[in-house]
């Protein structure tokens, strides 16, 4: 079982911490960065799953056993570029809204809104509904 | 008006040769006719123009030595790219000096299609779907020459990466650029 | 033999690469893809034949060993899934087709289309088929990045609106799903699912727990079970019809077979679930509860998948062999009649113009057509006798009943209710839509798009695609026989996972 150093849990708890903070906010450029940062600190943790940093990565710089595990980079590495892929996508679509809508913020439902107001509507007056169904 | 009609006047036949002797047989300025002069920077034309060969060259060598060293068609692709994005960064959209004859999309199509063939090829060798194999051999010059079956997914994917990375630049660069300008334009 | 493991990844994939390269020919695309996802159906076929006589085939990519390598296995639940997915794709591509929103705005073809939509094919065989923890991730990836391209598209401001929720909620969950991925490989050191297995075991109880919940929570989010269902009632809606039906039919099934697949075979339990039955609850409830105040069809639906998820959940979580049983027959039962009724609601709406049910009526008089494409697979979602859902859902109220715990018992009678007031919200479409005084078709708000409402009339493509996926669900409830059988071997192979740890692993138990 692999275990982290201090530091580096610190790193990750911060990373996560401020990531999911960004993530919590309206404007989507602020998810996208929320969304970046939490990236880098799950990719930092598939890093130091592997190991203590430090250790040699090429092919004959050292014995096989004191060589870096090579399985977590791998992973991190295409961990790495899915979330690039999905970054440059959300800017798009970010850059889309603003385009479309003049602002990148995330919207309520509308539907949901819609609704609220069909019950509200309901209360008041309770054949309301019956009457919009049959007409 | 598109976006060619910036470009400067052919010289006129009848001027003096006596101007022209020193005029540099290539061009060293991206694209021969201006953008927007405050946004230009001719610097990074003339330092773009020299550095993007060799970002290809070294694009290539990383795509090669990808087996057992740094590199593979990944980061080479990526590398090829980043010659374009500097291009783009220099020249900007109105840079058609760069534009391959090939679309971006079937440049990703191709580079896709020959990765997954590979993957099928040593099936017809009675292998196991995407395994590889080492040829090494001594050509007359070029001398032993180790080949890794697997630098032909390789070449897939670095096709495959730089049409990604033209995509973006065509649609995330230029396409926004253009939208913007013409957003001015109607404004104006 | 290992090569019909390896088609129905690689061969959407080089599809969708030849489908990019020739992007100018619609008609190339085209028939490119109807006879590779026709390819795909003969091949899970044969392979569900194999893997059901001779068991489990691995392939282990590239020859390299099984702990170290990437592995595919197709197992009896794998293939069984695997060959009712693209049954789906196959219509739903079809339908597609005929729809036209495979192109971009009235006039031109869009070359995208095509190869994003192979491209989720491959990811969602990759999910079935994939051995290690890591290349799930990669398959999910694969499915939703292709999925957020196919509900983004032609963005107008609503799809936007929608889309933004979706791609941002699956994206958190799949950072989430690194996060665990480094947890696991930090305290066992494989990715493995067979390796795993084992190692698993060894770890503290605790950590084992917290794994798991972390697991869970992964994949609850991509399946959509309260409460974290709520990106989907509200993203699904927007998309085009087949988009929606190949979303709610497939993705969230992926979800619920990746949750199947971890916590019978990484983290295992030895008893029935409580706290699954708990959640399995509330889903039910909960969704069906949402679908009977809407008034958009789409959205009624989209609750009612959520709360049919419920009834997944609890199969697995009554975790025996009969409720693993009922939970396989749900999910292929799910897979058919759900995506059938999002493109039934495709139908609809290019008839009548509208979502809105208070806007439709006496669409039976209308199209006769669409009442029975309609009615059919509606009965079967409510479970009404002859038809795939009640066999299905006989098989989990049983397996439920013989569990013997009061939370199973309680589970049992909400899965009852649940049904009830399924059956509640498929008569008030029903009633809303084919009864009633017939109305004119309302104007195409959007003359623009490639998406062509309000006509008044049927596309023959759209109807022979739905009529497909029809007669496939009846298909379902004919042979429920064999394939309850086969239903119950896949769960038996689940429950006790030795066979497929060895068969992994190369006969080293």
């Amino acid at each position: 079982m692999t275990t982290v150093n201090l530091t580096m849990a610190i790193v990750l708890g911060g990373l996560y911490s401020a990531g999911f903070y960004l993530l919590m906010q309206r404007s989507l450029m602020r998810i996208l960065l929320g969304i970046v940062i939490i990236g880098h600190g799950a990719n930092l943790m598939l890093q130091l799953a592997g190991g203590p940093p430090g250790r040699p990565a090429m092919v004959g710089e050292a014995a096989p056993e004191n060589m870096a595990d090579p399985f977590p980079q791998a992973m991190a590495l295409t961990a790495i570029v899915i979330t690039f892929a999905l970054t440059t996508f959300l800017l798009a679509l970010a850059y889309r809204s603003w385009v479309l809508l003049g602002h990148d913020e995330v919207q309520d439902d509308v539907e949901d809104r819609r609704i609220r107001r069909m019950e509200r509507r309901l209360a008041e007056s309770e054949d309301d509904t019956e009457s919009e169904a049959t007409q | 008006m598109t976006e060619r009609d910036h470009r400067p006047e052919p010289a006129a036949e009848d001027s003096d040769s006596w101007t022209e002797w020193d005029v540099p047989a290539e061009r060293w300025l991206l694209s021969g006719y201006c953008r927007d002069q405050r946004e230009r920077t001719v610097l990074l034309e003339l330092a773009a123009r020299i550095v993007f060969p060799t970002v290809i060259v070294f694009s290539l060598y990383l795509l090669f030595a990808g087996h057992d060293h740094p590199g593979g068609g990944f980061s080479g692709g990526l590398v090829a790219g980043q010659a374009f994005v500097l291009r783009h960064l220099a020249g900007g959209r109105l840079d058609d000096s760069s534009t391959l004859s090939m679309r971006p999309p079937v440049l990703i199509g191709v580079g896709l299609t020959i990765a997954v063939l590979t993957g099928f090829a040593p099936l017809l060798f009675g292998e196991v779907v995407l395994e590889s194999d080492i040829y090494k051999f001594t050509l007359p010059v070029l001398g032993q020459i180790k080949l890794v079956t697997n630098l032909f997914l390789d070449i897939g994917v670095y096709l495959l990466l730089l049409g990604v990375v033209l995509d973006l630049l065509r649609t995330l660069g230029s396409g926004i650029e253009a939208n913007a300008a013409a957003a001015r334009r109607e404004q104006s | 033999m290992t090569l019909l493991v390896a088609l129905p990844i690689l061969l959407p994939l080089a599809a969708a690469g030849l489908s990019l390269a020739f992007g100018r020919f619609a008609d190339v695309q085209r028939v490119l893809g109807m006879v590779v996802l026709g390819v795909l159906i003969v091949d899970s076929a044969v392979l569900l034949y194999v893997a059901d006589t001779f068991g489990p085939v691995v392939l282990q990519v590239g020859n390299w060993p099984a702990p170290f390598g990437i592995t595919l296995v197709a197992d009896r639940l794998a293939v069984l899934l695997l060959l009712v997915s693209s049954v789906v794709t196959f219509a739903v591509l079809l339908y597609s087709i005929g729809q036209r929103i495979t192109d971009y705005g009235r006039g031109a073809s869009s070359t995208t289309f095509h190869p994003i939509y192979l491209v989720l094919c491959a990811g969602v065989s990759l999910a079935y088929l994939s051995g290690d923890l890591f290349n799930l991730f990669v398959a999910f990836e694969i499915m939703l990045s292709s999925s957020y391209v196919l509900i983004n598209r032609r963005a107008t401001a609503t799809r936007i609106r929608a889309g933004m929720t979706y791609t941002i909620v699956s994206l958190t969950s799949s950072l989430l799903f690194i996060t665990v991925i480094a947890l696991v490989y930090a305290a066992t050191g494989t990715v493995n699912l067979a390796d795993l297995a084992q190692r698993v075991a060894e770890l503290p109880d605790g950590l084992q727990t917290a794994l798991g919940l972390i697991v869970l929570i992964v994949f609850g989010v991509k399946s959509a079970m309260v409460p974290l269902h709520f990106w989907l009632p509200d993203s699904y809606p927007n998309a085009p019809a087949p988009i929606t039906a190949v979303f709610a039919g497939l993705l969230t099934k992926v979800g619920i077979y990746a949750m199947i697949r971890t916590q019978t075979l990484v983290f295992a339990h030895n008893e029935s679930w409580r706290l699954m039955l708990a959640i399995a609850l509330i889903t039910m409830i909960v969704g069906a509860l949402g679908a009977l105040a809407q008034n958009d069809i789409n959205r009624m639906l989209s609750f009612l998948l959520v709360s049919h998820i419920g009834y997944m959940l609890f199969g697995l979580g009554v975790y025996d062999t009969a409720g693993l049983t009922g939970v396989i027959l749900y999910v292929i039962h799910h897979i058919t009649v759900q995506a059938t009724l999002f493109l039934v609601s495709g139908l609809i709406t290019r008839h009548t113009g509208t979502v809105a049910l208070s806007r439709m009526g006496g669409l039976a008089k209308a199209s006769p057509l669409i009442a029975v494409l309609f009615a059919l697979p509606a009965l079967s979602l409510a479970g009404i006798p002859p038809f795939s859902g009640f066999v299905a859902k006989l098989a989990l109220l049983q397996a439920g009943v013989e569990a013997g715990t009061w939370s199973a018992y309680a589970v049992t009678g909400g899965a009852v209710l649940t049904s009830l007031l399924t059956l509640y919200a498929m008569a008030r479409i029903w009633t809303r839509v084919f009864w009633g005084r017939v109305r004119k078709p309302e104007a195409d708000p959007d003359p623009e798009d490639e998406l062509v409402v309000g006509t008044g009339t049927t596309a023959r493509a759209m109807v022979i695609s739905t009529g497909l996926l029809v007669t496939v669900s009846v298909a379902i409830a004919v042979a429920a026989g064999p394939l309850a059988e086969i239903s119950g071997r896949a769960a038996a192979d689940l429950m006790r996972h030795e066979t497929y740890s060895t068969v992994v692993l190369g006969g080293d138990p």
